[in-house]
């Protein structure tokens, strides 16, 4: 039995967020992304991540923290949930660590303008204050759907 | 023994086989004095039985080999073919059918038989079938055999004080819930007794696989008025009879099992052996083909489309790099894995015949229980469509024909009352064009009652007051396709319980097809359905929108034109253009897609005109890039809904280019 967790710490803005190694497919550069017309500002549009069309969300837009100009040290993290496969733009990815799981803390009502539902927990290491995300909540597609109407016959 | 691996070939084979005996059996009711159909008949269901005998399927050689009796007689003229024949022959393809489904399964391929077997014998011997139709047999006229141990138990049981009571129970006939009833029923006895035996088996029963009438066999220390009192305090049960059983009759029965496995154990053995000659005769008529699983043709596709990206990107690096060796290899290169597209791709086709097949069986057996005439005509079986779409069209067309023969065939006397002829006639027509293929279903029945349409349309708050008038008869009969439509005034089990035609239009949108209805009243309904000839690789031009790269399917240009900016017009706020006579709305990409300028305008607009139907528009844009075959690809679940882009495709250059879904820009 392992109480720890390896997990991928990446930064928006002044904080700090982690997800889980598992559901980390690959960190890739920032390149060409084909926008996608009339939908929600977050979708960033879609990349050719070899050979499969992935989307790509602007984790800064979702959170609601203002854009910024994409800088050599941008990341886009590909992440897979289920069946659902997407990339996220952050300002940089920085570490992998292993986190005791007796050292994360329930999510706190609100945290850095991040709405609480997306956060899983909150973790801090020495100085750092580590809010783990719950990647299912982030990329809920029904998110999409409350922005324009939806027209699926399933 | 090892036969496991063995059984995947059996059940294909097996499958082929009872589709042939289907079609040469449907054959023989059109012509019943052909001696040869009767042959083809004999010769599958020959082979069927000496493969199911090696295998080990008893019972279904077993019942193999009465069909082949009754074949037999007939091919000696012993006996000649009549309805009756026919039906008893398509009962046991039934039996057959389900068996062989069992089977692969991984069931046992057990089933009881019994009755279509003596049927069968009675046809042998060239007696009448008790009853016309086996599926029109009241099981309360026929008493329940009992194996050696069921009578075993209930003598014990009679010692110790206990009756054996056979029950045949009927459910009213609108009873909704059959298996919940039956479970009360159960419920009911299992507190005075004990049941052991039910027809049909408990399985079947809680499957609703019956009519409304079930027998049962019970052992209890009640009186038989009592038991009956009690089950029919159980609502919507009809009719309870309750008969004692007596010994004498169980041990005629089991006697007369015990003799007919006896008979026919022998001569299985014999079919063992006159199998092989069959198989040699057998294989060399058929064509040189193997089975190839689908799994690896899917997986050979996903490889080739991979190559299909980098030849195009192949393509772009020597156009940069113009050198001539290259730009040759390139271009040779490019004609291989052309023909190579061809090849992969007409190995995935499959003529429809596959799915068309298991039609004029089915029609015959619904006219029938309809009371109608139907005559199916099936025209282009031959027509070659990707094996996905065969896998997926199949339930639709059912609901499609069922729809027809229920709604839009007239009953015989209707027909002649309005003069026509008594037997009403179904096309069933496929075809190819161009990238497409269409499948038409058209029978020459009663037509869309517009009115009716109207009624219900408005009934269910699918359409408002003020709409209903102004509706073109296009728009009326598309309300049929409407969620939550349905217009039978009785609700038959056939069709109309309001799912249907809408979840039709769904599968059909789904494999990237549409779906069409036209009527005329009094002459009949034609339903047309579009479908794409494959689903992964097809051929789009590709436009500039800015900086923005779309791809159009071909499919839905109809041309492509430069006009000058004074050639736009303006009509009520809406821009259009003259084309050929014709005047068509401007559909501006950069506004729609609400694209980031960076393109000045020049005096002359590219434009696309695309289609949807019969409805035109005409995209403008800001350059061509030229006409391309592309890999469709999907944008993945989460972005499941875009609007207008149907998918995305990968250029030459690695980058992706959305695929513009043209029905959703024409309203």
């Amino acid at each position: 039995m392992s109480n720890e967790q390896k997990v991928i710490i990446f930064q928006l803005k002044d904080e700090e967020y982690a997800v889980p190694v598992q559901e980390v497919k690959s960190i890739e550069r920032m390149q060409h992304i084909t926008r996608i017309p009339r939908t929600v500002p977050f979708v960033k549009g879609v990349i050719n991540l070899r050979g499969v069309v992935t989307p790509i969300i602007d984790l800064r837009l979702r959170f609601d923290i203002e854009e910024s100009e994409y800088a050599d040290t941008t990341r886009i993290i590909i992440v897979s949930v289920g069946t659902i496969e997407a990339g996220l733009i952050v300002d940089a990815a920085n570490d992998v660590i292993d986190l005791e799981t007796d050292s994360i803390e329930p999510p706190p009502e609100v945290v850095g303008g991040v709405d609480a539902e997306y956060i899983q927990g909150v973790a801090k290491i020495e100085k750092r204050l580590l809010i783990l995300l719950n990647l299912t909540k982030v990329l809920n597609p029904e998110k999409l759907g409350a922005l324009q109407p939806v027209e699926n016959g399933k | 023994m090892e036969m496991t691996q063995y059984l995947d070939i059996f059940i294909d084979e097996s499958k082929e086989h009872l589709q042939a005996i289907n079609q040469q059996v449907l054959l023989l009711e059109k012509s019943p004095e052909e001696l040869s159909i009767v042959n083809e008949i004999f010769r599958s269901a020959h082979t069927l039985k000496g493969m199911s005998a090696t295998m080990g399927y008893e019972d279904l050689a077993s019942l193999t080999h009465c069909m082949e009796n009754v074949l037999d007689a007939i091919r000696n003229k012993k006996i000649t073919v009549t309805t009756a024949v026919l039906d008893v022959l398509f009962a046991s393809l039934d039996h057959l059918e389900a068996m062989v489904l069992e089977i692969s399964e991984g069931g046992s391929g057990k089933r009881d038989v019994s009755q279509t077997v003596k049927n069968l014998e009675a046809l042998e011997k060239g007696e009448e079938v008790s009853s016309t139709s086996p599926q029109a047999k009241k099981p309360t006229e026929l008493s329940q055999s009992y194996d050696q141990y069921e009578k075993q138990i209930i003598l014990q049981s009679k010692e110790q004080g206990f009756q054996a009571y056979e029950l045949s129970i009927s459910l009213r006939k609108d009873c909704i819930l059959k298996a919940a009833r039956v479970y009360m029923v159960f419920e009911v006895i299992e507190q005075i007794g004990e049941i052991i035996k039910s027809m049909p088996s408990v399985d079947m029963l809680e499957a609703e696989q019956f009519e409304t009438d079930f027998k049962l066999s019970i052992l209890t220390k009640e009186p038989g008025e009592e038991v009956k009192e009690r089950i029919l305090k159980v609502s919507e049960v009809d009719v309870v009879v309750v008969s004692e059983i007596d010994a004498e009759k169980m041990t005629d029965n089991t006697q007369m099992e015990s003799e007919q496995s006896l008979k026919s154990n022998p001569e299985t053995n014999v079919a063992k052996k006159e199998d092989a000659s069959v198989n040699g005769a057998g294989s060399s008529a058929a064509g040189k083909t193997i089975r190839v699983n689908i799994e690896r043709l899917d997986q050979l596709m996903n490889l080739f489309e991979e190559l299909v990206i980098d030849r195009g990107r192949l393509e772009e690096i020597s156009k940069m790099l113009k050198s001539s060796e290259l730009n040759e290899t390139v271009e040779r290169m490019s004609r291989v894995s052309g023909d190579l597209q061809n090849i992969i791709l007409t190995m995935r086709m499959v003529p429809v015949e596959q799915v068309f097949n298991r039609f004029p069986r089915m029609v015959r057996g619904l006219a029938k229980d309809l009371g109608k005439k139907v005559n199916l005509e099936i025209v282009g079986a031959e027509t070659e469509l990707d094996r996905t779409v065969i896998d997926e069209i199949g339930d639709p067309l059912v609901h499609l024909l069922r729809n027809s023969i229920d709604h839009g065939i007239e009953k015989p006397s209707v027909r002649s009352n309005s003069g026509k002829v008594e037997t009403g006639t179904i096309y069933l027509r496929a075809y190819h064009s161009g990238n497409h293929v269409f499948i038409e279903i058209e029978d020459d029945g009663a037509g869309i009652n517009r009115q009716k349409v109207v009624e219900k349309a408005l009934e269910n708050g699918i359409i408002t007051k003020e709409m209903s008038e102004n509706l073109t008869d296009k728009q009326c009969f598309e309300l049929l396709f409407a969620s939550g439509f349905s217009t039978a005034e009785v609700i038959s089990d056939i069709s109309g319980r309001g799912v249907g035609l809408d979840v039709v239009k769904n599968k059909i949108e789904s494999l990237g097809g549409s779906i069409s209805v036209d009527s005329t009243a009094g002459f009949g309904t034609i339903f047309s359905i579009q479908l794409p000839l494959t689903l992964s690789i097809m051929s789009v031009m590709l436009v500039e929108v800015q900086k923005e790269k779309y791809a159009i399917p071909l499919s839905s240009i109809i041309e492509t034109a430069i006009i000058k900016k004074e050639e736009i017009l303006s009509a009520h706020n809406q821009k259009v253009m003259d084309f050929r006579g014709k005047v068509v709305p401007l559909v501006f990409m950069k506004e729609i897609f609400e694209v980031p300028s960076a393109v000045e305008a020049s005096e002359y607009v590219p434009v696309v005109v695309v289609r949807k139907g019969d409805k035109m528009a005409a995209l403008v844009v800001d350059s061509f890039i030229g006409q391309q075959e592309i890999v469709l690809k999907s944008l993945g679940q989460y972005l499941s809904s875009v609007f207008a882009i149907s998918g995305a495709t990968i250029l030459g250059d690695g980058q992706v280019a959305l695929i513009l879904d043209c029905n959703a820009l024409i309203k």
